[in-house]
């Protein structure tokens, strides 16, 4: 998957309002179901509900914030060093996510454990800054940023109820049966079924509402 | 005996893609057909092992006694999007054989997720540096097991005749599923 989609817009930059900057990140063109971006995190940390709720919001964060120094800095930066620059500006707003996250919520920390350094490669993020905030007003890159990361975050948390209500039969930790699910949606293995039939029912329903 | 069960662990066990999902852009990105599979495969091993040896030694001699650990990320990623820039600029002028094989995976590299988790793994398990660097050719093997197997199993699923809806990506992922249970069967050996 290239890091970097030129012009792979499915309505015109131009025209849009601001309304619909916001809202295609959230469904129609949805990270994780249709642009299959971040696909790393998606896979890695959505054991359960409550870690893929915790790793969405963090990359929102960084999404968003990262945006918004990109539209602001963006005629300072010579092209050819464009991509660096986006890119330590990322790291340093994915460190400030780390520790926070190590100081408030040290449990969810340990979970994600590696991925949330990893934020720094998702190329969702520096997808949109190239793409959008390197072109843009600061006020439209926090839109689009927020559109893709709710998106992002509702795929994250779709796939993670998914697992875990097969894999354990609870959801957000609250357990509704007392019996064991099938263990395999929670292991590796599950991770990828499960998002390939979620990626199938939505192409499917894709098709129908078009 | 301790390296070999760092390489088994690290290739079949642990496997990159298949256990630890990292580098998953690339293995569902380029793993159309065999050929560049292995190509990214090779790109992946040679960015991979001097990556690892570069940041160890970063984080050794200028992190740890300069307490900056908090650094770590964005000088690793800073020193891994400059590796690749150099090893690019490198390989076109001293074998350009090699760069016609590789060139094309190059640019692709700096985001793929493996390359800077290994970097970071290699610190978390404290690992020396001979471990390190055994540890990252073993976990560049693994992701080129993982994505050449894919790739072959790929090129075979263009030709059959599927669902409307399974074709493409969800199917990849079944396959991918599949994968990483068979991979999941040497877990008990070690």
């Amino acid at each position: 998957m290239p890091p970097i989609l030129p012009g792979k817009h499915l309505w015109k930059e131009e025209s849009m309002t601001n309304k619909d900057i916001f809202k295609r990140g959230l469904i129609k063109e949805n990270a994780v179901f249709v642009q299959l971006l971040g696909m790393c995190p998606v896979l890695g940390v959505t054991s359960t509900a409550i870690n893929g709720l915790g790793m969405g919001l963090a990359t929102t964060f960084v999404l968003i914030m990262s945006s918004i120094v990109v539209s602001l800095v963006k005629s300072f930066i010579p092209d050819k060093v464009r991509i660096p620059a986006f890119i330590v500006i990322i790291a340093s707003f994915v460190t400030v996510v780390d520790l926070v996250m190590a100081g408030f919520f040290p449990g969810l920390h340990e979970q994600l454990g590696l991925f949330i350094p990893l934020i720094v490669v998702n190329c969702l993020v520096l997808g949109r800054a190239e793409a959008f905030g390197s072109k843009n007003t600061p006020f439209k890159a926090v839109l689009d940023g927020l559109g893709m990361g709710l998106g992002f975050t509702l795929a994250l948390v779709l796939l993670g109820s998914m697992r875990e209500i097969l894999g354990s039969l609870s959801l957000f930790g609250l357990k509704f049966v007392e019996a064991d699910g099938i263990l395999i949606f929670v292991l590796a293995p599950g991770a990828f079924i499960a998002l390939g039939f979620l990626i199938a029912i939505i192409n499917v329903l894709k098709k129908r509402f078009a | 005996m301790e390296y070999f069960l760092i390489v088994f662990s690290a290739i079949f066990v642990n496997n990159i893609v298949l256990a630890q999902f990292l580098g998953i852009c690339p293995f569902l990105g380029v793993s159309g057909k065999v050929s560049t599979s292995v190509g990214m495969g090779g790109a992946v091993m040679f960015v991979m092992t001097l990556a690892t040896i570069v940041t160890y030694i970063i984080q050794y001699y200028i992190l740890i006694p300069f307490g900056i650990s908090y650094m770590q990320t964005i000088s690793y990623i800073l020193v891994i999007a400059s590796l690749v820039q150099m090893v690019e600029i490198i390989l076109k002028k001293i074998s350009p054989a090699l760069y016609q094989a590789l060139g094309v995976f190059l640019p692709l590299i700096t985001t793929n997720c493996a390359i800077l988790g290994v970097a970071i793994l290699v610190i978390q398990n404290e690992f020396n540096l001979l471990e390190s660097v055994i540890f990252a050719v073993a976990n560049a093997l693994g992701f080129t097991l993982a994505i050449w197997i894919f790739s072959g199993i790929r090129e075979q699923l263009e030709i059959m005749d599927l669902p409307k809806g399974m074709k493409g990506v969800p199917a990849a992922l079944l396959i991918a599923g599949l994968l990483s249970m068979a991979f999941m069967g040497f877990a008990g050996i070690v």
